[in-house]
């Protein structure tokens, strides 16, 4: 099995990759190849050029801002995991990424090949739903920024212009003892998630939420806010009991059907995958206080 | 049609200038370029794990590489582990002592994951290994001595104080 016949390219600036994306019919970006090699060796895909980002200097940083976490789009999934920096700052994000596939695919998969891909179960999608990101894009006419609540524009089709390239992705940290959790259902360990859920919280002194972010992958085309329940969390002690009826609210959202499940098994995944998040973050607010 | 380039990539140690179409993939390379043919395919499109390598000494799956993105870089392959040809290395040894492989087909890709596992975790746990491996399909052993053959070795390994 090889994949089919192109042309290969392997610029080593942002500028030279956009301008083979200007002049180049049917061209495809080449990131860490963990999605578009299988597509490739499957002849889901049949590009007349590849073109390989892996040579491309410097996108391939880790820089904490004020208040923000800027990621470049050639960071290794790896690099991510393993970052110091990424654990204190977006723990959501550690926690997330050590359920992206497997070892030796976060040592070549990349967080900009991710969200580009933009399966709507995975995990650093979610992620980047739950923070509210915000991605950095080039193209001939420039650079401009991108929210990501407006990047998926349909099933796994990005708002990404054919001569533009992500470049990275910026996301806002919450502060210091907040609290967070991912959880996901998979059939087996490494698989993309049934359904997940991406959750933050924080939390005034006597325990009641004061802010809250919920987002679930895989229900439909993109990762969805929650954003009733977000509103109804508010003011809330985080509870067992109290949760079970503020998630099951979210057994109406709509869901795809596929060979994995039906849409009635996503749409109950829905109401217990993030009261086992909220649960988890309370429980981290709270070892936190006791530290 | 058949785009070719000039690459030079280092595996176990021998340095390679070779030519190559750009749309071979680094699996196919090293088996029909370079008769390394301990590198096994089983499904060709990253799920199974039996054609992993050590890239710059990071494991990485050898069938969503490029030959051509090899250009410059360090590959071990399974037939690189041993150090000499009548010396297994300690990683086999445990293999072969507990019975850590049935018909051997997932055997190199399971023992260059766990070259680089048990580098970065000389002392794991079984949950450790089995999590580490997670990206390796076996459909003859049930697992069961793959785990007791990589813990074992963990401990030979640091009895003799090396890394693999």
């Amino acid at each position: 099995m090889k994949p089919p016949p192109f042309s290969y390219h392997d610029p080593r600036s942002v500028a030279d990759a956009v301008g083979l994306l200007t002049s180049l019919d049917n061209a495809k970006l080449l990131a860490g190849g963990q999605s578009l090699m299988p597509m490739l060796n499957m002849r889901y895909v049949l590009p007349d050029h590849v073109i390989d980002l892996n040579r491309v200097e410097g996108l391939s940083t880790i820089t904490p801002r004020d208040g923000v976490l800027e990621i470049g789009a050639m960071t290794r999934q790896r690099d991510i995991e393993f970052s110091d920096v990424v654990g204190e700052r977006c723990p959501l994000m550690a926690e997330a990424i050590r359920q992206v596939g497997h070892r030796q695919t976060r040592n070549r998969g990349t967080l900009g090949g991710s969200l580009c891909h933009l399966d709507p179960a995975a995990e650093l999608v979610s992620v980047a739903a739950a923070l509210d990101a915000t991605v950095t894009v080039t193209g001939k006419s420039g650079t401009r920024e991108i929210a990501f609540a407006d990047f998926p524009i349909a099933y796994m089709t990005p708002a990404i212009e054919p001569d533009e390239l992500l470049t990275a992705a910026t996301f806002p940290c919450w502060p210091r003892g907040h609290g967070y959790g991912f959880v996901e259902f998979a059939r087996r360990h490494g698989d993309f998630a049934i359904v997940s859920a991406a959750v933050l919280i924080e939390e005034d002194k006597t325990g009641k939420v004061t802010r809250a972010s919920v987002t679930l992958g895989g229900m439909g085309p993109a990762p969805v806010r929650a954003s009733e329940v977000e509103r109804a969390l508010i003011g809330e002690v985080i509870e067992e009991k109290r949760l079970r009826d503020i998630c099951e609210t979210l057994r109406k959202l709509d869901a795809i059907e596929d060979i994995h499940a039906p849409a009635s098994y996503r749409q109950q995944l829905a109401t217990v995958l993030p009261r086992r998040a909220l649960i988890k973050a309370h429980e981290r607010i709270a070892q936190g206080a006791r530290a | 049609m058949s785009e070719t380039r000039q690459i030079a990539v280092t595996v176990n140690g021998t340095r390679y200038e070779e030519t190559v179409p750009v749309r071979v993939t680094l699996a196919d390379f090293l088996r029909h370029q370079l008769g390394l043919t301990g590198t096994h395919l089983g499904c060709e499109h990253g799920v199974c794990g039996a054609c992993t390598i050590l890239l710059d000494g990071r494991s990485a799956r050898s069938c969503l590489m490029l030959a051509v993105q090899a250009d410059g870089h360090d590959i071990l392959t399974v037939e690189g582990i041993a150090p000499d040809a009548e010396t297994l290395h300690p990683l086999q040894e445990a293999f072969r002592d507990n019975h850590g492989l049935q018909c051997g087909f997932c055997t190199p890709g399971i023992l260059t994951t766990l070259i680089e596992f048990l580098r970065d975790n000389p002392d794991p746990t079984e949950e450790e290994v089995r999590i580490g491996i997670s990206g390796n399909l076996c459909r003859c052993t049930g697992y069961q001595n793959i785990v007791i053959a990589a813990l074992d070795a963990a401990k030979r390994l640091r009895a003799e104080g090396k890394t693999p």
